[in-house]
């Protein structure tokens, strides 16, 4: 069953089409990945899937039901959650008000402080930095906080924008790591990622956006296989 | 000696008033970065209704305390109405124009809302019954009376309440995470515009307070009295730090202390060239001062992280 199904998706900024008639679709329980250059078109496709920037033509349905035009707080609800490009952690907040914001939309507090203590568990550094505001959070864990509070709403499909943005190698790879683990617990994710290579590796499915156009959509690996997405992401010339 | 206490006493007075009213300034402020003009007449609308209620309910020799109560418990939803009225109706529409246009707005409101008072209650000067009795305390050679007890417990009250509230809620949470970035809190689950619209209702209804304590304080109200204190209050909002909430409370306080204490050695210092009757330009050498040396005000460092 598809949980996100998006047809002819169009974003537009003044006269400038950013998404220009686009078709994805996510299936409940997979990891999906989204890559291109930047510039291509990713975050402005994911932003106009939950609401925060109007799609200009196109329909979006998540879980059987079109959702255009209804406010990215509504969706939350419904466990559609979007982490975005940049972290958007509260910075003056500490971590665990950061958490507690991710659930929000939620009323059952008991379950909330089990779910805080499953984060703290997965993240051992947010548990000791519980009390610090997110401002002072490095890089690497600051995009730990984020994902532990997109985790915290309980999401049923996860918009992942550009989670290893900035941060040294090594990082990066527990990024990656900590989105495969959320996927094997059973939530759908969209990932969008410049590192096309450990995204395409994480993923069973991919679609590759250029200029505001998918140019290619296979499974993962036969993405990974392709010379074209091997000269033009994975950096590797072919003979 | 005991005039500086005195005056430290009357400072305090009036500040904890100042800050009541900075706080609406500053919260308000913080979350969409609008000075709202017509604040002031917000308070000065709480005072009125206040009058309205306690002189009718005066001749009916009911308790002073609960007459007093009676006025503040119908001023606050007055005014808790017209705070969300402005937020409807001036500025929502105008969240996404030009910083100026929502400035104009607030501007226009404040007249608009003079004027309705001004047909309600005419344009004399209004005498507060003096119902509750003014007892004086001897503290160091100086007075303290119930009626100022009473302001600053109330405030000292309401503030910790918001205190309370803003850092201790979920609520208040939200609130605090959508004066940092309302988009991520709205990708949270958060309706920014009921927490903008919640903001406008607390703002106003401090400010609803803040009307009957002046009223009751100084004994008199009049259809403008909102542009000068609503004037006072947003310099001690600029001087603790504009969006800074423990800013407002000290700069309300510190701004009522240094215009009682400017208003009674202003004669000395001048060789009584100026007497107190120019207290009042003391709020504005504070704003002045702060918007050349200190523009971020005393606490405030941040002026937002949007990212
Ligand atoms: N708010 C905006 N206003 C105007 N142009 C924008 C805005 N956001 C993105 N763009 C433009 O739209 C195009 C796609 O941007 P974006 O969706 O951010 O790409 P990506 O996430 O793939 O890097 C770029 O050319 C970018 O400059
Ligand atoms: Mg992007």
């Amino acid at each position: 069953m598809n949980l996100l199904e998006v047809e002819g998706l169009e974003v537009r900024y003044g006269g400038i089409r950013a998404v220009k008639g686009i078709d994805l679709r996510v299936e409940q329980g997979e990891l999906v990945c989204l890559i291109g250059a930047n510039g291509a078109g990713k975050s402005s496709t994911l932003r106009a899937i939950v609401g925060i920037t109007r799609a200009a033509a196109g329909s979006v349905r998540y879980g059987g039901a079109a959702i255009a035009g209804r406010p990215a707080f509504e969706l939350v609800r419904e466990g559609l959650v979007m982490v975005p490009e940049g972290r958007g952690i509260f910075h003056q907040l500490t971590v665990a008000e950061n958490l507690a914001m991710g659930a929000f939309a939620r009323d059952d507090a008991p379950a909330i402080r089990r779910d805080r203590e499953r984060i703290f568990a997965l993240f051992p550094r947010l548990a000791e930095r519980r009390g610090q505001t997110g401002g002072t959070l490095s890089g690497g864990e600051q995009q730990m906080l984020a994902i532990g509070r997109a985790l915290m709403s309980r999401p049923k499909l996860l918009l992942l924008d550009e989670p290893s943005m900035g941060l040294a190698p090594i990082l990066v790879a527990k990024i990656f790591e900590i989105v495969r683990d959320v996927a094997r617990q059973g939530v759908t994710i969209l990932l969008v990622e410049q590192n096309a290579r450990l995204a395409l590796e994480a993923s069973s499915r991919g679609y590759v956006m250029e200029s505001g156009i998918i140019t290619l959509a296979d499974d993962a690996k036969k993405l990974l296989a392709d010379p074209k997405v091997r000269e033009a992401y994975l950096g590797e010339g072919v003979e | 000696m005991d005039i500086f206490i005195q005056q430290l006493i009357n400072g305090v007075t009036l500040g904890s008033v100042y800050a009541v009213v900075a706080l609406g300034y500053t919260m308000v402020y913080g979350i969409i970065q609008l000075i709202n003009f017509a604040h002031g007449e917000v308070v000065m609308i709480g005072a009125m209704v206040a009058f309205s209620v306690i002189t009718a309910l005066a001749p009916g020799g009911w308790p002073p305390l609960m007459v007093v109560a009676a006025g503040t418990i119908v001023a606050i939803p007055v005014c808790m109405a017209i705070g969300y009225g402005l937020e409807r109706i001036a500025y929502r529409p105008l969240r996404n124009a030009p910083r100026l246009a929502p400035l104009i707005s607030a501007i226009g409101m404040s007249i608009i809302l003079q004027h309705l008072a001004l047909l309600v209650w005419s344009r004399n000067f209004i005498a507060f019954p003096q119902i509750i009795k003014s007892e004086p305390y001897h503290i160091g050679g100086a007075i303290i009376t119930n009626v100022q007890i009473a302001i600053i417990a109330t405030s000292v009250a309401m503030m910790a309440g918001l205190a309370l509230m803003v850092y201790r809620t979920r609520l208040g949470t939200a609130m605090r995470a959508t004066a940092q970035n309302p988009q991520v809190a709205g990708l949270m689950g958060v309706d920014i515009n009921r927490i903008i619209a919640v903001t406008f209702l607390i703002a106003a209804a401090l400010a609803a307070v803040a009307g009957v304590m002046v009223g009751s304080y100084y004994g008199i109200a009049h259809y403008q009295m909102g542009s000068l204190l609503g004037l006072k209050a947003f310099s001690a909002a600029v001087l603790g730090g504009i969006g800074n909430l423990p800013g407002a409370m000290l700069g309300g306080v510190l701004l009522g202390v240094v215009e009682a204490l400017g208003a009674g050695y202003i004669g000395d210092f001048t060789n009584n060239w100026f007497g107190s009757n120019y207290q009042d330009v003391f709020a504005f050498i504070v704003l002045i001062a702060v918007l050349v040396f200190r523009p971020t005000g005393l606490l405030g460092e941040r002026v937002g992280d949007r990212t």
